[in-house]
């Protein structure tokens, strides 16, 4: 899995961060969203599209 | 608060939320009545009123609900609007930047206000700052100011502090000795004192906040009590925000107020964004807190199974924050253009309200909707919203709850309530749902 952000349309809720915090973080100065790792380790995966379903603005894509 | 509140406008609710149930309309000219109508659409009681079960969604809705994704329905003062109950269609119409939240540009909404009112509402001074009813891209600027106070990391560092405040009120609460009300106890001041202290307001102050913010919550409050609560509310602020700018402290508002953006955030912005910050962040976690314990209490297999291992207190919240939204009376937005929603053709103008209620217990999303199952796995549920306006203090409140359950189940052994589950008083005259007081003892 990889993944792909839309940064500008990040509204630094968290959700990403909450779900698969080794994967997603936030940044200190906006909150907006940071990856870790852009393509996840097999055992992330379900946690991120976790991620995906609650991000309330569509910033994240999974790609195979 | 919305849960949310927006302290700009005559504000009963909670800024984009909700079609508020306005209630009392005794006294009221013709001219006021048409001025609550046009700015706080409210729904049919059917729709709005719980009957008999406090944590069930009303049945009319639920029958509704079980219907079709979205509905035609006519609001209490007889204008159309559209209720959405699906889950996807719920999702999906948050998400749409064709979606506004500017209640005030809703067409027809000014037009049909009085002179008098609508001069107040167009008022740039209680305008200016309130981004739960702005649009992008005047909300990203506002919001993007924020959210780095708000982070899932920052949150988890006032960790600590939450217990300790906790901690503090359930030492107080066991001191007093049962029967104790858990409202003005424990689920009120708790989040209270953690925003003051985020915020930089003097937590000697929350009588008047807290009996201002109790007043624009009540439906019944008449829209001219409305705006002079507003302009309490504001001058209070004004002098708060005079005295960071002197002596500016290690807190958000001072932070706002040396941020240095550009250009810089004017008083009356600054003003109302902390009062948006100040109500929305207490009512809502306070009645969350004791809605939620009122919920826990009900199901006692799985309060004592919470009680025997905390660490499943994250999922608990989640599904208590599903299971029993505050924000009862829905979000509100209007059509900036013609949109498809669920199968239905939104007219450009249309007013639009989602139900969070209905769409949380949708049973084409989640299985076996109406249970309360605090181990469910996480997935999307609609409590802080979705899309660009979703709740900024979702992470400060992810805390407070988890860290104030678990203390509470733990400190307070045996708790139950201390009247019949009937006698526990719903806040159905509110626009955040919840209870006025919670009765409980335990074992000492
Ligand atoms: C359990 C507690 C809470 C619930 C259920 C809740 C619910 C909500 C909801 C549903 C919205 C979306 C409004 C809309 O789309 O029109 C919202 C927005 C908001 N909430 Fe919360 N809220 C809670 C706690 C808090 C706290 C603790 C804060 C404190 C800082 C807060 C601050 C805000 C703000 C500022 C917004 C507006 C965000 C925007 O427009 O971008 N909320 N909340
Ligand atoms: S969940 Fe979405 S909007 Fe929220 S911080 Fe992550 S990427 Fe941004």
């Amino acid at each position: 899995m990889r993944i792909t952000l839309e940064q500008d349309r990040c509204v630094g809720a968290g959700q990403c961060a909450l779900t698969a915090p080794e994967v997603f973080d936030q940044s200190e100065d906006d909150g907006t969203v940071v990856l870790l790792r852009a393509t996840p380790a097999a055992e992330q995966e379900a946690d991120v599209e976790v991620a995906v379903a609650l991000c309330p603005a569509q910033v994240i894509s999974t790609h195979s | 608060m919305t849960s949310t509140t927006d302290t700009t406008a005559p504000t009963n609710s909670t800024g984009g939320t909700a079609p508020v149930d306005t209630g009392a309309t005794t006294g009221q000219t013709d001219e006021q009545a048409r001025d609550r109508a046009s700015l706080l659409p409210r729904l049919p009681a059917e729709l709005t009123d719980h009957g008999k079960c406090p944590f069930d969604p009303p049945a009319g809705l639920t029958e509704l609900s079980a219907e079709a994704p979205i509905h035609r329905v006519v609001t209490r003062d007889g204008d159309p609007a559209w209720l959405v109950t699906g889950h996807a269609a719920a999702r999906a119409v948050l998400a749409d930047p064709r979606m506004s939240s500017d209640r005030m540009r809703r067409p027809g909404v000014l037009e049909k206000l009085s002179p008098a009112m609508r001069e107040r509402v167009l008022d740039e001074k209680a305008r200016a700052g309130g981004f739960i009813a702005m649009d992008a891209p005047e909300h990203t600027r506002y919001r993007k100011l924020l959210t780095g106070q708000f982070t899932v990391r920052r949150m988890r560092q006032l960790g600590p502090r939450i217990n300790q405040i906790v901690t503090d009120h359930l030492d107080a609460v066991l001191a007093q000795g049962p029967p104790v009300d858990l409202v003005t106890a424990f689920a009120l001041p708790v989040p209270s004192l953690v925003i003051c202290e985020l915020l930089g307001v003097p937590y000697a102050d929350r009588a008047g906040f807290q009996s201002w913010t109790a007043k624009l919550l009540t439906l019944g409050t008449p829209l001219e009590k409305l705006f002079e609560i507003g302009d309490q509310l504001r001058d209070f602020m004004l002098a708060l925000v005079a005295d960071k700018r002197a002596r500016p402290a290690d807190d958000l508002l001072s932070g706002l107020i040396q941020s240095g953006t550009e250009p810089a955030l004017t008083d009356h912005e600054l003003v109302n964004i902390a009062n948006l910050l100040l109500i929305a962040g207490h009512e809502t976690t306070a009645n969350m807190l004791a809605l939620g314990t009122f919920g826990l209490l009900d199901n006692p297999e799985q309060l004592a199974a919470l009680r025997a291992d905390p660490s499943g207190v994250e999922a608990a919240v989640e599904e208590l924050l599903r299971y029993l939204p505050i924000i009862h009376l829905g979000l509100m937005r209007h059509a900036l253009a013609d949109v498809e929603v669920g199968g239905q053709r939104i007219a450009e103008g249309d007013l639009v309200l989602v139900s969070i209620q209905a769409a949380n217990r949708d049973g084409a999303h989640y299985a076996d909707p109406d249970a309360l199952d605090l181990t469910r796995a996480r997935g999307p549920h609609l409590s802080f919203g979705h899309g660009i306006h979703q709740c900024l203090g979702q992470q400060l409140a992810r805390v407070e709850l988890a860290v104030g359950f678990t203390e509470l189940l733990r400190r307070l052994p045996g708790l139950r309530l201390a009247v019949p589950q009937d006698e526990v008083p719903l806040r159905e005259d509110m626009a955040i749902y919840g209870v006025h007081s919670l009765p409980v003892t335990w074992d000492v």
